[in-house]
């Protein structure tokens, strides 16, 4: 297994006092906490000082802590055998065992008996699991296979990482901040609790062409000044295929023209509609030819868009 | 490493889970939640009060709940308080993001 440096995660000394390290945890938690926080990698942030300080804060897990001595985090480490007598089961089977699993049966346990020892039913560990996923494979549902590393016990309560793969359905219409529950499939229980359970937060990736709203989808579309006054018939794309949407004549920049039950489909059985907004595009360039007909055009309108502003 | 296809319960399939039930999916007590439909922070899906039905963002909201607890030793006031400004946050956020939608680029 890999030694943690518990003190550095949290940023204190080894000689910190109890105050001092909840001082510390408490900082770090507002700036991390995955409710609260912004920063990038907040999780895997906060799940590391929140392991730390789990250990740190309990002084019958910070003993057995500082008794494994000093080691740099990362580095290669196994527990010495005396240290299983004094605060483990004394098996000192420390295979497929995590870090954070040496620990995690001491509570008010100074000197063994530890380790899940107890006859009281746990229930198993739940895990959250962001799963990011496309606009296409919202809208056609789509299957996502998860490897997962859960916690099981053996007969003695001592916890094992077991590697595991679970394969879940995403629904079809899946959108932003959607929650899929798999019962059951989270870290075993133990003395008859029952097993944990997985999240799935569902996410959108970003688009090139759309942007979700709910299940509506929005697309800009581009049009040239003539095609928005004389009206025009334009190839749009939609997750199903492309359609010929109407530009009626007189279409204003902004507008929002609709297709409706084009959008990602809905859990009733409907879907959502898609919004072409126009957007008025001039050539990049104009020809000579271009040139000369818009100055035409400008002699030949009265029209004053401004006339509110005099 | 064994591979199996889990069963899938979804956020938008209603209301689906009992009080007891969602204290049991949450990891919190019966009177804890009671504290929180009391303060606004969770509101039932439907029913009256006895037999109130809750769906899976319920039990969003009620796990979040028991995370700020628990990660920042708050009082359950406290931890009320907070939640109700968490998820005051991210309906603004989800609010924000449809809006963004309706943009163009």
């Amino acid at each position: 297994m890999k030694f943690k440096d518990y003190y550095a995660i949290l940023g204190v000394e080894r000689g910190a006092t109890a105050d001092a390290i909840k001082d510390a945890y408490r900082k770090l938690a507002r700036k991390y906490h995955p409710d609260v926080s912004k920063e990038a990698n907040a999780e895997a942030r906060f799940k590391e000082m929140a392991e730390a300080y789990a250990t740190l804060k309990d002084p019958a897990k910070r003993a057995a802590y500082d008794q494994l001595g000093r080691h740099g985090s990362g580095e290669d480490f196994r527990p010495p055998p005396d240290w299983s007598t004094q605060f483990g089961d004394g098996s000192g089977a420390f295979d497929g065992m995590d870090f954070a699993d040496l620990f995690a049966g001491l509570a008010g346990h100074p000197r063994g008996g530890g380790r899940q020892g107890s006859a009281r039913a746990m229930r198993g560990q739940d895990y959250e699991i962001a799963v990011p996923i496309t606009i296409e494979e919202s809208f056609g549902g789509t299957e996502v296979s998860l490897d997962l590393t859960t916690t099981e016990f053996d007969d003695h309560g001592a916890p094992r990482r077991v590697p595991r793969n679970v394969k879940a359905r995403i629904p079809k219409g899946a959108t932003d901040g959607q929650v899929l529950r798999l019962p059951g499939q989270g870290g075993k229980g133990f003395h008859g609790g029952r097993d944990g359970d997985v999240y799935l937060n569902v996410s959108l990736r970003p688009h090139r062409l759309y942007r979700a709203s709910g299940h509506d989808l929005f697309l800009d579309l581009p049009v040239t000044p003539w095609e928005a006054a004389l009206g025009a018939s334009a190839a749009i794309p939609t997750p199903a295929g492309a359609v010929n949407l109407k530009v009626p004549a007189g279409t204003r920049g902004g507008q929002q023209l609709r297709l409706a039950g084009r959008g990602l489909p809905t859990p009733q059985g409907g879907a959502g509609d898609l919004y072409a907004i126009a957007q008025i595009v001039l050539p990049p360039e104009l020809t000579e030819r271009e040139r000369s007909l818009l100055r035409d055009l400008a002699a030949a309108s009265a029209f004053n868009p401004r006339r509110h502003l005099e | 490493m064994t591979s199996e296809h889990a069963r899938v319960a979804w956020s938008d399939e209603g209301a689906c889970l009992r009080l007891s039930e969602l204290a049991d999916l949450a990891d919190l007590s019966e009177a804890e939640l009671l504290e929180l439909v009391d303060c606004g922070a969770l509101t039932p899906d439907e029913g009256t009060p006895g037999q109130w039905m809750f769906g899976l963002t319920s039990l969003t909201v009620a796990r979040t709940a028991r995370r700020l607890r628990e990660d920042f030793e708050l009082e359950p006031h406290g931890a009320a308080l907070l939640l109700i400004f968490v998820e005051r946050i991210r309906r603004l956020e989800e609010e924000l993001r449809d809006l963004r939608a309706q943009l163009p680029r």
